[in-house]
């Protein structure tokens, strides 16, 4: 294997990028929708789901042909294990943000309720982790990673706090239960965005320096 | 108010598995027992110069007993004579020089008082090219044990029988015995040469390339003869075959111009290599 594997592994590469790429965008582009109240922002969102679908499938076969062709060993290996994993994130959070886009669809036609902001932040920050995740890979920066990791937490803070607050919503105002129902569906898909991405980073961290790091609870116990 | 509802969530989301599962841990491909397997041949700090040349510089190397270990490494990096080392076969060549020690079991075979026929008997040999005797499949098998001076029939027959079974030959051969060696295909040339080297019971098994002239599906059956055959022997095989290497090995060294770079379990060699070298030769980027 040589300079011609290192270009198949490179069009790899590129193509989970404009995937990774295509996904953040969609991230950043709900989140705006949410802000702004943008129908036309919404179903852009909606309608670049299918985009990446299409790449998923391309991906897929692309890292079964290297992985039976070339047989790939070291960090190849992994770039490869890797991608089949990061493929299947970056498409659930594509598919995330097609739900949050069709609930912002539905709200938008009514007044902001209370925790607007609380929302708004909690999307900034699930952004933030996806576009630093996809740095991570791209820069090859496993201090990235674990800062993105790291971030988990607050995100799911966040999101626990959220829900609490639409919770106490519902019992005061009755007439505020559908639009807080969707509400709390929409922060929960902001929070497993965030999850995903802590996904992403910990497979970067794999790709990189060859280390399993997902439930470090386990990982205490055994050592 | 009440948050049950996000509690038993977020509780859910921590529950650990059950106990009954297995864990992440019992499941690599390499039994764990092979760490704590003794040493069966130790390389200490050997040297070894054709001439003015040195082919080998200061290796260490451990081989533990009923594991396999791999020599890896492009052309001319010193696996091969490594291996000759471990049965002295390179004292047949003029102007080599050896220093340091190689112990197998507890003996030191470069001491003085060494035997080197009876230690080749230790040590059984499986070459690139099959290599059968112009003689029978029962005499290229029995070989070993009549230059030891065996004549009882019933005891060559009953080696002749365990070493073609142990060597996945039996069944091919047992009706025609008395046949050449020399008519059989090269997949079981190359099987009778293992039940060869088996019927003295050696007890390490040194292979020089043994699947580089045989096909996949012959290959295949010495793979899983390897994998049989290490519960009973010890085995140091060369390969240019990194495929080859990450399948049959518990171990693997990697070779360069004569310097062990790395050696490790080769399930961790050929996912996370240590050495950015090793990287490159396992991937193909140079060698």
């Amino acid at each position: 294997m040589g300079r011609h594997f290192d270009n198949e592994l490179r069009d790899l590469k590129f193509s989970l990028l404009a995937m990774a790429g295509l996904v953040e965008e969609m991230v950043e582009l709900v989140r705006q929708a949410f802000s702004e109240r943008s129908d036309a922002k919404a179903d852009r969102v909606i309608a670049l789901d299918q985009n990446v679908d299409e790449l998923e499938l391309s991906l897929d076969q692309a890292c079964i042909d290297l992985l039976a062709l070339r047989a790939p060993f070291a960090s190849d290996l992994r770039l490869l294990a890797s991608t089949l994993k990061i493929v299947p994130e970056l498409e659930r959070i594509g598919d995330h943000c097609t739900n949050i886009a069709r609930r912002v669809k539905f709200i938008s036609s009514y007044p902001h309720i209370l925790t607007a902001s609380q929302i708004e932040e909690l999307g900034e920050a699930t952004h933030s982790m996806v576009k630093r995740a996809v740095d991570a890979f791209v820069n090859g920066d496993a201090e990235l990673a674990k800062a993105v990791i790291a971030e988990d937490d607050r995100v799911d803070e966040l999101y626990v706090q959220v829900s609490k607050d639409m919770l106490q919503i519902m019992l005061q105002d009755p007439t505020a239960i559908e639009r807080a129902s969707h509400l709390i569906i929409l922060v929960k898909n902001w929070e497993r965005i965030a999850d995903q991405a802590t996904n992403i980073a910990e497979e970067v961290l794999f790709i990189l320096e060859g280390v399993n790091v997902k439930h470090p609870y386990l990982q205490k116990r055994d050592s | 108010m009440s948050t049950g509802v996000l509690d038993m969530e977020l509780e859910l989301e921590a529950k650990h598995p059950p106990a009954a599962m297995p864990r992440y841990r019992d499941m690599p491909l390499t039994d764990r027992a092979v760490l704590e397997a003794p040493n069966m041949v130790s390389v200490e700090d050997l040297n070894l110069f054709y001439g003015s040349k040195q082919a080998l510089h200061g290796i260490n190397l451990e081989v533990r007993k009923n594991t396999v270990m791999a020599l890896i490494g492009p052309s001319g990096c010193g696996k091969s004579t490594l291996l000759r080392c471990i049965n002295r076969m390179n004292d047949l060549i003029d102007n080599v020089k050896i220093d340091g020690r190689i112990r197998v079991g507890e003996s030191d075979i470069y001491a003085p008082d060494v035997d080197v026929i009876g230690l080749r008997m230790r040590m059984g040999m499986v070459f690139q090219k099959s290599n059968p005797f112009p003689k029978s499949i029962y005499e290229n098998v029995a070989y070993g044990l009549r230059v030891q001076g065996v004549k009882n029939r019933a005891v060559l027959d009953e080696a002749v029988e365990r070493s073609l079974i142990s060597a996945g030959l039996w069944d091919e051969v047992k009706d025609r015995l008395n046949e050449s060696g020399l008519g059989l295909s090269g997949g079981q040339q190359q099987r009778l040469c293992i039940a060869r080297a088996l019927a003295v019971k050696p007890e390490v098994l040194l292979m020089d390339e043994p699947c580089s002239a045989l096909d996949p599906l012959a290959t295949s059956r010495i793979e899983e003869l390897i994998f049989e055959l290490k519960r009973d022997f010890t085995i140091v095989i060369v390969t240019h075959n990194m495929q080859q290497a990450a399948r049959v090995s518990d171990f693997t060294a990697f070779f360069w111009m004569g310097k062990l770079i790395e050696v490790g379990l080769t399930e961790k060699l050929f996912t996370n290599p240590r050495e950015r070298m090793t990287e490159d030769y396992i991937s193909g980027r140079f060698g």
